[in-house]
C-alpha cells in the first residue's frame, strides 16, 4: 500500500467510525428533547427518569461523536492538503460555519443542560436541550453543504489555478443539498429511536421497569416508523436525482454495464466481474428501474460503458468506473436494512396500538438485534455515496489520487492510521462496557441516588 | 481594511479565545493529578471546568476552520506539514473528551486514576505541542517553493521550540491554578495559592528566557530592540501575579495571567503579520496573507458569517459563565 491507499482507508476507517455517533447522537437529543417537553408539559416524573436514563446513554455516545469529529475537521488538511488547496477556497467556508455556527452551539449548551439540572429555571434548562438538538442538525447541515459540493460542484469558477466560489447562495440551495439533508436527517431520528426502542424491548423482555420504558418504547417507536418511511421517501428522490447528476453512480449502484432497455429491469442479485465489464448471472425484476429512476415504467437508463465513452471525451483518458462491486453491494445492504426497520417499526406501532407489545416476546426478543439495523443502513448508505463518486474527490475536478498530500510518507499515514485505529476501538470497547452497565442498571439506582458518579472512591 | 488582515486578526482573536479559555482547563487538567489528594478533590477539581471545557475547546476547532476558510494554503502547509505533532495532539485530545465523561462513571479506584492521567496527558501535550508550533511558526521551517513542509517532525524540535513549549504549559498551570483558587474553597484553594505563588516565579523565568532567545532566533526585533508596548504589558502583567496573590487578589491575579496570555498571543501574531508561516529555505516561499488566502468573494462571505456569528457565541458563552458562577466544593452536586 502506499501512502494515496493508506490516506484513503484512514478517511474510510474514522469517517465511518465518526459516522456511527453522529446520527445515534442526533436521533437520540431530539427524542430526549421531546420527552422532557412532555415531562414539563404533563408534570409527570416518569418522563424525568426517561430523560435522565437516555440523556447518560446519550451523554456517553456525545463524547465519543465529539472527540472522533476533532480528527474529521483536520484530517483533511493532513493527508488531503492539495484536496484542499484546491478546493478550499468553497470548501472551507462551510466546515468553518460549521464550527462556529453549530459547534459552539451544541459544546456550550450541552454543558448548560448537564450541569444546569435544578439550578436553572426548566423552561430554561429544556431550551438548552433543543438547542443542543438545533446544533447537531445545523451541524450535519453543513458538513453535507460540503459534502454536495464534492458530489456535484456548483456555485464555483476556476481561477488562480483552483475552484473558487463564486455564489454561496447556489452552495446552500443546490437540489443536490436538499435531497441529501433530510435524508441524512430522517435516518439519523430513526437510529435514535430504533436504539430507544431496541433498549427498551430489552428490559421489558425481562419484566423491567415497565413504567419507564414501555412509554420510551411507544414514543421511540413513532417517531421510527416516521423517520423510517420519510428516510425511504426522500431515498428514492435520491436516486432519482442521481440519474441526471451522477449517472455514472447510479449505473453502478445497479451493475449496469450496457444502456438499459426501455423500460428498464432492476437487478435485485448479481454476480458482479468488473473487469470482464459484465454479470456473469443475474437475476432482473422487469421495469422497475424505470419507476425507480422515472417513477413510471418507461424510460432507459444509460449504462456505464457508454457513460465510460462519454466521460473519456469530456475529461480524457482514463478509467470512470467506479468499484463496481462496492457500490451495487453497499446500496443493496441499504436498502435491505431500511426496508426492515420500516416493517419492525410498523409492527410495533401495531402492537403499542392494540396494546399488545408485552405478550409479543418474539418481538421484544428481537427488537435488541434490529439496533444493528440503522447503523449498517447508515454506513453503507455513505460507502455507496462516497465509492460510486470515485475516481473523482470532486466530481468532474479532481481525481482522488491528485488530493493526497504529496510531502506526507507512507510511514506517517500508517503511524496515524494505526494510532487513531488503535485508540477508536478502545474507546468502542469502553463505550460498549458502560452502555451495558447503565442498560443493566435501568434507572432505580438514579431515583435512589446511586448512580456511579454520585458515588467516591476512597482509596487514593 | 483589507480582507486579509481583517480575517488575520479574526483567527489571532480566536486563538486568544482558545488560549485564554482552553488555558486554564488545560492547567486544571494538569493539575488534576498533583492538587487533589482525594477522590473527592479530583472530582471537585473537574468539575470547575465540567460546563465549560468542551465550548473552550471549540475556539480551536473553529481557528482550525477559519484557517481553513480564509487561508487555505495555510491549513494545507500547516496540518500537512506538522502531521506527526498534530497527530500526537489529536490523540491527547480525544483522550481527554472522553476521559471527563468516562471517569466517574465506575466506582473504581484503578479505573477513575487510569483516565485521571488521561486527562493529565491530555492536558499537557496539547499545550507544549502549541508552544512548540508557535515558535517554528516565527523561527520558519522548511517550506519549499509550491509551499510544502518538507522537514520532519524532528526538525521542528530545538531548544528554542521546546523552551516556548514549556512556557505555554507553565502559563496554563499557572492560569489554572488562578482559577481554581476562584472556583473552589477551603484546602484546595490553599493549595492552588501555595502552588501559583510557586510556579509563578518560574513561570516567569522561562518566559523571559524564551523573549531573549526570540531575539536570537527569530526577527522579532529586527527593526529594533524596543519591543513596544504589547510584550512589556504582557511582562508587567504577569510580574504582578505574584504581588496580587500574596494579597489574595485572586480575580484580579487571573485577570493578569489571563491578559498575559492575550498579549503574548497578540505579539506574536503581530511579529509573524504578513507572514503566515515563514520558510526558513528561501523568505520568498513563505505563506503570506496575501499568497495564502482565499479569493476576496470567499472572504467577504466569511466576513459576514463570522462577524455575525462570533457575538452570538461570546454572548451565551459569558451567559453559561455568570450562570455557573457559584464555587464548586465536596458539598456540590457533581455531575463528572
Amino acid at each position: 500500500m502506499d501512502n494515496l491507499d493508506l490516506a484513503r482507508w484512514q478517511f474510510a476507517v474514522t469517517t465511518v467510525y465518526h459516522f456511527l455517533f453522529v446520527p445515534l447522537s442526533i436521533g437520540l437529543v431530539f427524542t430526549i428533547a421531546l420527552m422532557q417537553t412532555f415531562y414539563l408539559v404533563k408534570k409527570d416524573e416518569i418522563y424525568k427518569r426517561m430523560v435522565k436514563f437516555w440523556g447518560k446513554l446519550f451523554l456517553l455516545n456525545f463524547a465519543v461523536g465529539v472527540v472522533t469529529g476533532i480528527m474529521q475537521e483536520f484530517q483533511f488538511g493532513m493527508n488531503w492538503s492539495n484536496f484542499s488547496r484546491y478546493v478550499g477556497d468553497v470548501f472551507g467556508g462551510p466546515l468553518a460555519v460549521e464550527a462556529l455556527v453549530s459547534f459552539f452551539l451544541e459544546s456550550v449548551f450541552i454543558g448548560v443542560w448537564i450541569f444546569g439540572w435544578d439550578k436553572l429555571p426548566k423552561k430554561i434548562h429544556l431550551a438548552a436541550i433543543w438547542l443542543v438538538a438545533l446544533g447537531t442538525t445545523i451541524s450535519a447541515f453543513w458538513i453535507l453543504t460540503a459534502n454536495s459540493f464534492m458530489q456535484e460542484p456548483v456555485g464555483y469558477v476556476m481561477r488562480n489555478g483552483r475552484a473558487e466560489l463564486v455564489d454561496f447562495f447556489a452552495l446552500i440551495t443546490t437540489k443536490q443539498l436538499w435531497v441529501t439533508f433530510p435524508h441524512v436527517f430522517f435516518a439519523a431520528l430513526s437510529t435514535g429511536s430504533l436504539f430507544i426502542a431496541g433498549v427498551s424491548a430489552y428490559k421489558l423482555l425481562r419484566k423491567q421497569e415497565i413504567n419507564v420504558f414501555k412509554p420510551s418504547f411507544q414514543i421511540a417507536i413513532v417517531v421510527g416508523l416516521v423517520a423510517s418511511f420519510m428516510v425511504a421517501v426522500v431515498g428514492h428522490s435520491q436516486a432519482q436525482y442521481l440519474v441526471e447528476n451522477q449517472p455514472m453512480k447510479l449505473a453502478a449502484s445497479e451493475a449496469l454495464w450496457e444502456t438499459s432497455g426501455d423500460p428498464a429491469a432492476w437487478t435485485a442479485f448479481a454476480f458482479i466481474d468488473s473487469t470482464g465489464h459484465k454479470n456473469t448471472i443475474q437475476i432482473d425484476i422487469p421495469g422497475a428501474l424505470s419507476v425507480l429512476a422515472y417513477n413510471k415504467f418507461e424510460g432507459s437508463v444509460p449504462g456505464m460503458l457508454e457513460l465510460q465513452e462519454q466521460y473519456e471525451e469530456k475529461y480524457g483518458p482514463g478509467n470512470y468506473i467506479p468499484p463496481v462491486r462496492t457500490t451495487f453491494w453497499s446500496f443493496r445492504i441499504m436498502v435491505g436494512a431500511g426496508v426492515l426497520m420500516i416493517l419492525l417499526a410498523m409492527y410495533g406501532t401495531f402492537l403499542t396500538l392494540r396494546n399488545k407489545l408485552l405478550e409479543n416476546r418474539w418481538y421484544l426478543r428481537l427488537m435488541p438485534w434490529a439496533i444493528a439495523l440503522p447503523f449498517i443502513a447508515n454506513s453503507s448508505g455513505w460507502i455507496m455515496r462516497e465509492v460510486g463518486r470515485q475516481p473523482w474527490v470532486v466530481f468532474g475536478l479532481q481525481k482522488t489520487s491528485d488530493g493526497v498530500s504529496p510531502t506526507v510518507s507512507t510511514g506517517m499515514v500508517a503511524t496515524s492510521f494505526i494510532g487513531f485505529t488503535i485508540v477508536y476501538g478502545i474507546l468502542a470497547a469502553v463505550l460498549v462496557f458502560l452502555f451495558i452497565r447503565y442498560i443493566r442498571r435501568g434507572t432505580e439506582d438514579y431515583v435512589n441516588g446511586k448512580y456511579n458518579q454520585e458515588i467516591n472512591v476512597n482509596t487514593f | 481594511m483589507a480582507l486579509e488582515t481583517l480575517w488575520f486578526i479574526l483567527i489571532t482573536v480566536l486563538f486568544i479565545g482558545f488560549f485564554f479559555l482552553e488555558g486554564f482547563d488545560f492547567g486544571v487538567g494538569m493539575l488534576l493529578p498533583f492538587i487533589a489528594k482525594t477522590d473527592t478533590e479530583r472530582r471537585v477539581m473537574i468539575n470547575t471546568i465540567g460546563p465549560f471545557w468542551d465550548g473552550n475547546e471549540v475556539w480551536f476547532i473553529t481557528a482550525g476552520g477559519a484557517i481553513f476558510a480564509a487561508f487555505p494554503h495555510w491549513y494545507a502547509t500547516l496540518f500537512s506539514g506538522f502531521y506527526m505533532a498534530l497527530f500526537l495532539m489529536l490523540l491527547a485530545l480525544i483522550g481527554r473528551g472522553v476521559a471527563f465523561e468516562f471517569r466517574s462513571k465506575v466506582v473504581n479506584a484503578t479505573w477513575r486514576k487510569t483516565w485521571d492521567w488521561v486527562i493529565f496527558f491530555g492536558s499537557a501535550l496539547p499545550p507544549l505541542l502549541w508552544g512548540v508550533a508557535l515558535a517554528n511558526f516565527m523561527r520558519g521551517v522548511k517550506i519549499d517553493e509550491s509551499m510544502n513542509y518538507v522537514g520532519s517532525f524532528w526538525d521542528l524540535i530545538n531548544i528554542y521550540s521546546l523552551f516556548a513549549g514549556v512556557s505555554v504549559v507553565m502559563m496554563f498551570l499557572l492560569h489554572g491554578a488562578i482559577f481554581l483558587s476562584l472556583k473552589t474553597d477551603g484546602v484546595i484553594k490553599e493549595r492552588v495559592k501555595h502552588f501559583a505563588l510557586k510556579i509563578g516565579a518560574w513561570t516567569t523565568f522561562v518566559t523571559f528566557i524564551f523573549v531573549i532567545l526570540s531575539y536570537y532566533e527569530t526577527d522579532m526585533f529586527k527593526d529594533s530592540i524596543n519591543p513596544g508596548m504589547i510584550p512589556l504589558l504582557a511582562g508587567i502583567a504577569l510580574f504582578s501575579v505574584r504581588f496580587l496573590l500574596q494579597r489574595n487578589r485572586f480575580g484580579w491575579a487571573f485577570l493578569m495571567t489571563g491578559l498575559t496570555i492575550v498579549l503574548s498571543t497578540v505579539t506574536v501574531f503581530k511579529s509573524l503579520f504578513p507572514n503566515l508561516m515563514i520558510s526558513s529555505l528561501n523568505p520568498e516561499w513563505s505563506l503570506t496573507i496575501y499568497n495564502a488566502s482565499s479569493s476576496p468573494y470567499t472572504l467577504k462571505v466569511m466576513t459576514v458569517v463570522a462577524l455575525t456569528m462570533v457575538p452570538i457565541v461570546l454572548g451565551y458563552t459569558i451567559w453559561t459563565y455568570w450562570v455557573f458562577r457559584k464555587r464548586v466544593t465536596a458539598d456540590s452536586h457533581l455531575d463528572y
